[in-house]
Formats: structure tokens, sequence, C-alpha cells
């Protein structure tokens, strides 16, 4: 059972984004970060680097592979996670806090409604059953 | 392939149990990690110990008055020299000097020998010791028969000592020899056991009967519980191999490698007769075009096939490449020309279309302490 918040949005492709006025946090979900294993490095844009939904944000790196992670919303960074790039762990132990990867400024709030509810993610990953809250 | 035309090992169930992720290998469904995931099962080696289910690995038995000559010709090593009780590894050659695969022969008998081979190359390693063996010995296949289970890292010995008797009352699986390999019981299943390994540990590895597994396993476990042992799957033994810069067959090695630019010039034998020999021994004296070497990345995980780049130009290739977990970098190996291959020499590796710095640096990446 992999743990899905309530009040993130979240693309198919596992990322996740948290909406906080006109800023976008965007980060990969409990269930990648599973999937990928022990993660080793990360590589994100620079913030004023204009990134468009669903294209490549970025990559991952885990022990085992390389995995690009798509930007969920358009637009243009605000600032990344230089933490998460000294500790690449945190996508692992914190995926939905300290592991969060880049801010962008939303470019088209409209594109919010074409990600998914947690509802809907959960049954996206086939986790049917109740999360026990975040 | 689909998972209905995997094999599995007879330890299937118990991985399942311990949380392991399966993943298809060279044709068989495989631990690749456990719960804890690659880092955590790497660390567990270096520092306590861990147990590997290699039972999908091939075993060969060559056996009969002519078995050591004809295991010698196959193999590159001294293999005439080994003495009943000791194991070698070596290289099955063909004619070209490239390599077939390389293996490790243990000699369990005086007209015994037994090969281990990769499993992703096992049934072409059959065909080729059968081809060129002829009628001049017993080959046996034991692959499906033989379960291999290994337990590596500083604390193996106690652990394999506390559920080992040796046929030979007065010894103890402690004082095993590297490379050493001897008849015993493992938890209460007929068993060879070698002190033998491929993570850069002192470790061992335990031959048993494919439908007896499971009691050594899982003794193996519950001793080594309260030690730290842990399970291991595929991931962390890539990991703590390149550390420890093994060669991987497919990646490091294949039919295209000659064991000069390998580095493994030392496992040929060239005053014996052996297959490739003659190839060998030229391509030894022209002198290799290219060599590997080992790599750090700073910036990115070079990864098998990426390209190692200089002044602009692609040079070599990357063999293997990961994060090191004991060493914490990143770490690849690659071939390289020669003349570029010094210690300290910087070069790119192109990752995602941008030049990477690496440099040369010494191999292994890591290495034991002596204990």
């Amino acid at each position: 059972m992999s743990t899905v918040p309530e009040d993130l949005r979240y693309s198919k492709e596992h990322e996740w984004v948290r909406v906080d006025g006109d800023v976008a946090t965007i980060g990969i979900t409990q269930f990648a970060q599973d999937q990928l294993g022990d993660v080793v490095f990360v590589e994100l844009p620079s913030p004023g680097a204009r990134v468009r939904q669903f294209a490549s944000l970025g990559v991952v790196e885990s022990v085992k592979a390389a995995s690009d992670v798509y930007a969920p919303v358009s637009g243009e960074v605000t600032e990344r996670n230089v933490k998460v790039i000294e500790s690449p762990e945190l996508v692992n132990t914190e995926p939905y806090e300290g592991g969060w990867l880049v801010k962008v400024k939303l470019a088209d709030r409209g594109e919010l409604s074409t990600l998914l509810s947690a509802g809907d993610y959960r049954s996206h990953i086939g986790d049917t059953a109740p999360t026990g809250g975040d | 392939m689909t998972s209905g035309t995997l094999l599995r090992t007879p330890l299937h169930e118990e991985h399942v149990a311990l949380g392991a992720k399966m993943v298809p290998f060279a044709g068989w469904e495989m631990p690749i990690q456990y719960r804890d995931g690659i880092v955590t099962e790497h660390r567990a080696v270096r520092t306590a110990a861990g147990i590997f289910d290699l039972s999908h690995m091939g075993e060969v038995h060559v056996r009969g008055p002519r078995a050591g000559a004809t295991v010698d010709r196959l193999v590159s090593s001294d293999i005439a020299g080994l003495e009943v009780g000791k194991a070698r590894y070596g290289l099955l050659c063909n004619e070209k000097g490239t390599i077939v695969d390389d293996v490790i022969v243990y000699r369990l008998e005086a007209e015994t020998y037994l090969i281990v081979v990769n499993a992703s190359n096992a049934a072409k390693d059959v065909a080729h010791i059968r081809r060129h063996v002829g009628g001049d010995a017993d080959v046996e296949d034991a692959s499906l028969d033989t379960a291999l289970i290994a337990v590596q890292g500083p604390r193996a010995a106690v652990i394999m000592s506390s559920v080992t008797d040796l046929e030979i009352r007065e010894a103890t699986v402690e004082d095993l020899a590297p490379f050493g390999v001897v008849a015993a019981r493992v938890g209460g299943a007929r068993a060879h056991v070698a002190r033998t390994g491929y993570t850069g540990e002192d470790g061992f590895e335990v031959f048993v009967p494919w439908d007896r597994a499971v009691g050594p396993w899982a003794r193996l476990l519950a001793a080594g519980g309260a030690l730290g042992l842990r399970p291991i799957g595929l991931g962390a033994r890539d990991t703590l191999r390149l550390e420890a810069r093994y060669s991987l067959y497919g990646n490091e090695i294949d039919e295209t490698t000659d064991p000069i630019e390998a580095g493994l010039g030392w496992t040929c034998h060239l005053a014996k007769d052996f297959i490739g020999r003659d190839a060998i021994a030229k391509a030894k004296e022209r002198g290799p075009d290219r060599k590997i070497v080992g790599l750090v990345v700073e910036g990115g995980v070079a990864r098998h096939g990426h390209q190692v780049v200089h002044d602009g130009k692609a040079v070599g290739h990357v063999t293997s490449g990961t994060f090191g977990p004991t060493v914490g970098k990143n770490i690849a190996l690659a071939y390289v020309p020669v003349a570029l291959g010094k210690v300290g020499t910087e070069l790119g590796v192109r990752i995602r279309e941008r030049d990477i710095p690496v440099r040369v640096v010494r191999t292994p990446f890591y290495r034991r302490e002596a204990p």
C-alpha cells in the first residue's frame, strides 16, 4: 500500500503537484520512489527554465537505472531543491516533503484539471486499500 | 519474455516471503532486491553478511580419468596444477581468442571437476564444453539439480560454521582456505562448501541438491539474523562486484573481447595448450589497443553503453556503471584507448547528450582490509 496524500494532484507518470497560489511544487510519488529503489542522483532544471506539461523535466537516477521525471504542469522554474541534489535519498525517505524537486510558476491553471485526484491516482497504481492518512 | 516461461529457483517462495522484488534475469525469475533496497543490502555485505540465491547459475560436472587434462584444455587457467579440494577462476575461450564465458573450476575429487558458469551462458557453455570434450570425459549438466547459496561478508565464516559440519571431523569451515572446497553438511543437507565469491568480501558458496535448498537457506538466515545477515538480491550483487572490479559477462567481457584488453591476461596460462591460446598469445605480444579502466564520475551516473569522450570525440564506452555505496561515488568501468588509460587522465562520459567529466582511477574501487 502506497501513501497518496489527499491534497495533491497526480500525473499518470507518478509525479505529484502541490499548488500554493500560482506556484506548483513538484515531486515524485511514494509509489514511484518505491519502484525506482535507492535514488542516488537527481538532475533538475535551473530557475528560469521553462517546462512544458508532460515533457521531460529532469532525471532521477536510482542504483539500477535512470528515469525521466515529466513536468505535470507547464511554467517557469522558480526554485529547485538544492537539498535533494546534495542528498538524493530524500526522494526515498520524504517523497512528499523534503524530497520535492522543483517549484514552477504555473503558466496555465487549466492544466491542473487534466491531472488525477488522489483517489484516481490510487486506482491508477492499483492501490485499492484505504490509505492510513498522511 | 513473459513470466510464464521463466524458471524459478527452489528458493522462490522464500524470496517472496522476504518481500523480494522479482525480475526476469537470464531466463530466470530472480530477486533484484528485498524490502530495504540495494544500498542497505550492499552495506550489510560489507559490514556484516549477506545471503544470496545463485541457483540460476549453471553447474557442469566433468568426470573421468582424463577429466583433468580435458578441463585444462577447455579453460584458460592452470587446471592441470589444481589440487583436489581447490578452485580456480578462468575463462572459456574460442579459437579466435575471445571470451565465451568466465567460470570457476572446482576440483571436487581426483577425477571430478565442477565448472560453474553464468546463467546467461549456460546453454551455450554446455554445448561448447560437450563439443570440445567429445568422448574424452563424461559431461553432466547438473544446473537444474544444483542449488547455489552464497554467504558473503566479514561475519560469513562465523555464520557458516554454526550450521556446517565438515566431513573431516577435526576441521571447521572457518579453516577452509580461500578457493578451497570441501564436502560438508549445511543445515542438514549434503553440500559442497567453497570459499569463493563475487563481492570482494570473505565468503562461501554452498552447492546443495535442488530439492534440499530450503533447509540450509532457512538455517543460515536464522543463524545469521542476530549478526546482521540479510538476503541480498542481484542489484547489490552488481554494485558489490563492480566496487571489487570483477568482470561481468555481457558487460566487460563477451565474444568480441579478448582476455588481454579485458585485464584478464593473468587468468591465461600461456605455457599450456588451451582453446584460444595461440590467438591470445598473439594479442598479448601485439599489445592491446584498448583496456578497461576505472572511472569516477562527477555529476551523473555512467551506465553500460554510454560513450567515453576525449576532446569531443567518442573514444570508448562504459561497460558497467553505478553508484558505489561503500566508495560513496559514482563509479564505472570503461574501455578506452591504452594511451588514455593512465590513472589521473581526465575524460568525459556522454550522459543524456552532455559530456560529464570523469577521471581514470585505480581499481579495484574497493579493497577489503586484511583481516
